[in-house]
């Protein structure tokens, strides 16, 4: 019974959404507060659950060794919230996000630098003389497209002559890359509303089988 | 100049929007019905993932890592099932975490359907350690030990209660690592895991990611990519077991189609448009 | 106290993270470990503040009576309620998130509709914004138009059914022909991020504490 009660919500929820379809309405802004206020706690819970007691609580009351010290960043957690609190009390805050945005920036510098620009670089060396002449192109395709990408980026606005027409070269590379990534934008969307559609029929209606 | 009567050019470039919504609504919704079925082809990217799981023996584990919520669930779903069916058809074990926030309940829910129909064990053949906050520094230090992040496992529960992960300690006792993402996790599996500690990775990803992921394809940094509703229509058919992905293919099939078709159709009109304005100026410039 | 202890924070743990990946070993591994799991217990709080500050601008939207202020009601009720079957399951059973539950009926039933409908209605847009945008205006729009058109035709099974080539082409754009663009914009953003990265350790870079 309660997944009979389930699925009529959920299917009178998702036409909710689709109503948006036919202009801004009160029904699609109700489902849409609905979520917003769900998801928000549904936050809090996650916090709970799986930091303030799986990292913190549990490790402290299980004794272990040092356990005590995780209450430091807990309190560092909760002063961030002081950014609430008048200017007087606020910037004690800005410790919490200090502390984020060091260990951020240390992981981004080694992370890129180590996972990105160096295997990227490394695979952008390939061989033009291979005996395939496929592969020669291909390959000769991928060095072009890389190094005149990277001179549109980083030339365009100064050079003229060679280096321009390079660099409207990297356009063009740019824009089949972009072109690439939006055809398979549209099917992700359309996979999306599959999704919904074979729920509708299926779950809810069962015209056709659910999956 | 024959003001405010309509031509052919003002017909196509002014379709209204409800005209366009009601045909890619009936283009997705009449093949379901119907339910068509369309055969898909393996393409090289996916046929790789499909081997590294291939490659695996049943004394492997693999990782999972559930970096999506409901919005992307139709398209990454499929690929978690048929990833875990592959898996558990070959007696892999299988440990799933989570960094997507909202993805924790549909992540366990594929797990525990799958292994139920394998018949695995909870803590024998597969473990849920659930969701932990800051993403990188999590991969980074998971790589000396799981413990130091995962104590426990979803139900609270420490991980050397479990007999399956009384050896598994960090990245050396995990064979792959298989990363379902929506946002930008994967590349963080990339940078963070695979080029620090030279592990195995494969990813399933969006629609949306596949174009920008597919450098680290070239580059080696992953062995197989799969992309989009298709790629996980793909890897059902390279295990032969036919679930969501290759259902709506068909749908997927039609509803290109239709867009190809407003595509062209606004093309058309765009061309006409400006040939007739050619011609007006022309005109203008003789009188 | 305001500005200087911050910068000194921001260098300390930017710094401890950076050499620790180069001298991996005591102490500075095991002061990494440390260090990273206060940064994921500080970073989980950051949602809090997003929390924080819906609850507080819809309590503004009520208390002002502001246009439309009873979807703040709506909001507050979605709110209470996946708190409370949040609560009522976290005192029932260990694993919320189980199938089966209050909280994952919940989420069933609230959550996946709302927010995967949300995404689904993109679809008709961008549909619509592709019949209406997508002209052959010069060559690098022509370019993206046909690798667009391409790549949808050529990645569904329709595609193999016109012209057997076209799926082989499409693999052939995302192995090759997209590459180097992709690649050079990866680079470029990566170049940048560690700029950044470095600016804000070193202290040049002070915006955040704005």
């Amino acid at each position: 019974m309660l997944q009979i009660i389930s699925v009529w919500i959920a299917g009178g929820l998702t036409l909710c959404i689709f109503s948006f379809l036919y202009g801004d309405n009160p029904v699609y802004k109700f489902a849409e507060h609905l979520y917003v206020g769900f998801s928000a706690a549904y936050w809090l819970i996650y916090v709970w659950h799986f930091t303030i007691k799986q990292m913190v609580i549990n490790p402290i009351v299980a004794r272990e060794p040092g356990a005590w010290m995780l209450i430091i960043p807990l309190f560092f957690g909760v002063l961030m919230l002081s950014r609430w609190l008048p200017e007087r009390y606020s910037w004690i805050s800005r410790w919490s996000i200090a502390f984020v945005v060091g260990i951020g920036a240390g992981i981004i510098a080694i992370g890129q630098t180590q996972g990105l620009l160096l295997p990227q670089l490394r695979a952008t060396i390939l061989p033009l003389a291979t005996g395939n002449w496929m592969t020669n192109v291909n390959n000769f395709l991928v060095i072009i497209g890389t190094v005149s990408t990277l001179t549109y980026f980083y030339f365009s606005r100064r050079e003229t002559g060679l280096m321009s027409k390079f660099s409207r070269l990297g356009i063009g590379f740019i824009m089949i890359a972009l072109g690439a990534a939006f055809g398979y934008t549209i099917m992700a969307r359309i996979s999306l509303l599959i999704g919904r559609i074979i729920f509708l029929f299926g779950d809810w209606f069962h015209i056709i089988k659910p999956l | 100049m024959n003001e405010g009567k309509k031509d052919l050019s003002d017909w196509i470039t002014t379709i209204n929007r409800e005209i366009i919504y009601t045909i890619i609504g009936l283009a997705v919704i009449i093949p379901i019905l119907l339910g068509i079925k369309e055969k898909v082809q393996i393409s090289p990217a996916v046929k790789s993932a499909y081997e590294s799981i291939e490659s695996l023996n049943s004394t492997d584990v693999i990782l999972i890592s559930i970096d999506y919520d409901p919005a992307s669930m139709p398209e990454l779903q499929p690929m978690l099932k048929a990833i875990l069916r592959h898996a558990f058809g070959k007696e892999i074990k299988v440990i799933m975490m989570v960094f997507w926030p909202l993805g924790l309940p549909i992540g366990t829910e594929g797990l525990e359907e799958v292994a139920g129909e394998f018949g695995k064990v909870y803590g024998e053949d597969y473990i849920n350690l659930g969701y932990r906050p800051g993403d990188r520094a999590v991969m980074i230090d998971m790589g000396r030990e799981i413990r130091n992040f995962f104590r426990t496992d979803v139900n609270d529960v420490l991980l050397d209660t479990y007999p399956m992960m009384r050896d598994i300690h960090n990245y050396n006792d995990i064979a792959l690592i298989v990363g379902l993402e929506a946002g930008r996790w994967g590349e963080y599996w990339i940078q963070y895991v695979g080029s620090r500690y030279k592990q195995r990775i494969i990813l399933g990803v969006t629609g949306v990611m596949a174009a920008e992921t597919y450098p680290y394809l070239h580059s080696g940094q992953i062995e197989g990519l799969i992309g989009g509703l298709k790629g996980a229509a793909e890897y059902e058919t390279l295990i032969g077991r036919p679930g969501f992905g290759l259902t709506g293919m068909a749908a997927q099939s039609w509803a290109h189609i239709a867009i190809i078709v407003f595509i062209i159709i606004g093309n058309i009109g765009y061309f006409m448009t400006r040939r007739k304005e050619r011609r007006f100026r022309i005109e203008g410039r003789k009188e | 106290m305001k500005k200087r202890v911050p910068l000194l924070i921001t260098f300390i743990t930017g710094f401890i993270i950076i050499v620790s990946f180069f001298v991996p070993h005591r102490p500075f591994g095991q002061l990494e470990t440390e260090t990273l799991i206060w940064y994921a217990i500080i970073f989980a709080f950051t949602l809090v503040i997003g929390v924080d500050s819906l609850v507080r601008l819809h309590i503004k939207h009520i208390r002002k009576r502001k246009k439309g202020w009873w979807y703040s009601i709506v909001f507050f009720a979605g709110f209470f309620y996946c708190l409370t079957i949040g609560i009522i399951s976290l005192i029932q059973t260990p694993n919320i998130f189980q199938p089966g539950t209050v909280f994952f009926y919940g989420y069933e039933t609230i959550l996946i509709p709302l927010q995967a409908t949300m995404f689904a209605l993109l679809a008709f847009f961008v549909a619509s914004a592709s019949y209406r945008a997508f002209r052959a205006r010069n060559i690098e729009a022509t370019l993206l138009l046909i690798a667009a058109v391409i790549v949808m035709i050529g990645r569904v099974p329709a595609g193999y059914k016109l012209w057997p080539k076209l799926p082989v082409i499409a693999n052939w754009i995302f192995d090759v022909l997209q590459i180097g663009a992709m690649r050079g914009i990866l680079i470029g953003v990566a170049l940048g991020a560690v700029a950044m990265s470095l600016r804000l350790i070193l202290g040049i870079e002070r915006t955040y504490l704005s």
